[in-house]
C-alpha cells in the first residue's frame, strides 16, 4: 500500500514540478505547483508526519499559492511567455549540466549516508497517531522546550516580513518621484 | 517495500528540477515557484531522515522551514510588485541594477 501511494504521489510531484518549469503561462505554473504541494503532503502522511501534512496544505496550497495567483492577477502578467528563445547563449545546456551534477551529487551523498541503499529499510513506526503520545504532541514537546527561542524568533520574523511587505508595496506618499507619479495610474 | 532511499532520490530529483528551472526561467514569479520546489525537496529529505533516525527534530526543522518560506514569499512578492510598478513586465534579465 505504501509503495502504491509513493509511486502515484511521486509521479504527481514530478509532473507538477515539470509543469512549473515548463509552463508558458504563470497561472498554469501556479496550478502545477498546487499539484506538487498536494502530492508532497500525501508523501508526508506516508512518512507519518501528520501535522506537517496538514500544515503543508494550509500554508502552501492554501496561502502561498493563493498569494502567487493574487500577485499574477494584480500585475496582469498572465500572458504567454515565449520559451523558444534562449536569453543567454548556451544557458540551457549549462543549466542541464548543472542540474545533472546536482542530481548526481545529491544522490551519491544521500545514498552514501548510513540509512541509504545499504540501510536496513524502514524502521518500525514510532510516530503512531493512534498512540496517546501522538505526532502533534511530540512536535509540540520539542518545539516548546528545546526550540522555544527559535519559535519566538519566527514570530519576530513573520512580523518583520509583513511590515517589510507593506512598506515595499505601498505607493510613494510624497510626490517627490516624478516617474512614479506620472507613470502610474 | 519503499525504503528511505526512494524518498531521498525523489527529493533529489525535485530539487534538481527546481534548480534548473531557477536557472532557465526569466519570469521572477516562476523563479520564486522554483525556489518553493527546492524548499519542498529539502523538507521531504528532513522528514525522511527524521523518520529513519527516529528523531522528531526533523519534523520540527521542517516547521521552521515552512515559516521562513512563508516570510520569504511575502517579501519576495512585495519586491516583485514594487518592481512591476516602476518597470512593468520586467524579466530577471532587465533587472541588472539594484536602483530602480
Amino acid at each position: 500500500m505504501e509503495t502504491a501511494v509513493f509511486i502515484v504521489c511521486a509521479a504527481i510531484v514530478l509532473a507538477g514540478a515539470l509543469g512549473v518549469v515548463l509552463a508558458r503561462n504563470p497561472v498554469h505554473a501556479a496550478l502545477s505547483l498546487v499539484g506538487t504541494l498536494f502530492g508532497m503532503a500525501v508523501l508526508f502522511l506516508n512518512l507519518d508526519a501528520h501535522f506537517l501534512a496538514a500544515v503543508q496544505i494550509i500554508v502552501y496550497a492554501g496561502a502561498i499559492v493563493v498569494l502567487f495567483l493574487f500577485v499574477i492577477m494584480l500585475l496582469g502578467v498572465d500572458r504567454l511567455e515565449d520559451l523558444s528563445v534562449e536569453p543567454i547563449t548556451g544557458q540551457r545546456v549549462l543549466a542541464a549540466i548543472v542540474g545533472l551534477g546536482t542530481f548526481g551529487l545529491a544522490v551519491a551523498f544521500l545514498l552514501s549516508s548510513d540509512i541509504g541503499l545499504s540501510g536496513t529499510g524502514p524502521v518500525p513506526l514510532t510516530l503512531d497517531i493512534t498512540d496517546e503520545y501522538s505526532n502533534l504532541r511530540q512536535i509540540a514537546d520539542v518545539l516548546f522546550t528545546d526550540y522555544v527561542y527559535a519559535f519566538e524568533a519566527t514570530a519576530a520574523l513573520l512580523t518583520i516580513s509583513v511590515v517589510g511587505a507593506v512598506v515595499m508595496s505601498r505607493r510613494m506618499a510624497r510626490g517627490d518621484d516624478a516617474q512614479e507619479a506620472s507613470g502610474d495610474d | 517495500m519503499v525504503t528511505a532511499s526512494w524518498y531521498l532520490i525523489l527529493a533529489a530529483g525535485l530539487f534538481t528540477i527546481g534548480a534548473v528551472g531557477l536557472l532557465v526561467r526569466r519570469n521572477p514569479l516562476i523563479m520564486f515557484m522554483c525556489v518553493e520546489l527546492m524548499l519542498n525537496a529539502v523538507n521531504l529529505t528532513f522528514i525522511t531522515f527524521g523518520r529513519e533516525l527516529n528523531d522528531i527534530g526533523g519534523q520540527v526543522s521542517v516547521f521552521f522551514v515552512l515559516v521562513v518560506a512563508a516570510a520569504e514569499v511575502v517579501v519576495g512578492l512585495a519586491i516583485v510588485v514594487a518592481i512591476n510598478r516602476r518597470r512593468p513586465q520586467a524579466t530577471a534579465d532587465d533587472l541588472s541594477a539594484l536602483r530602480g
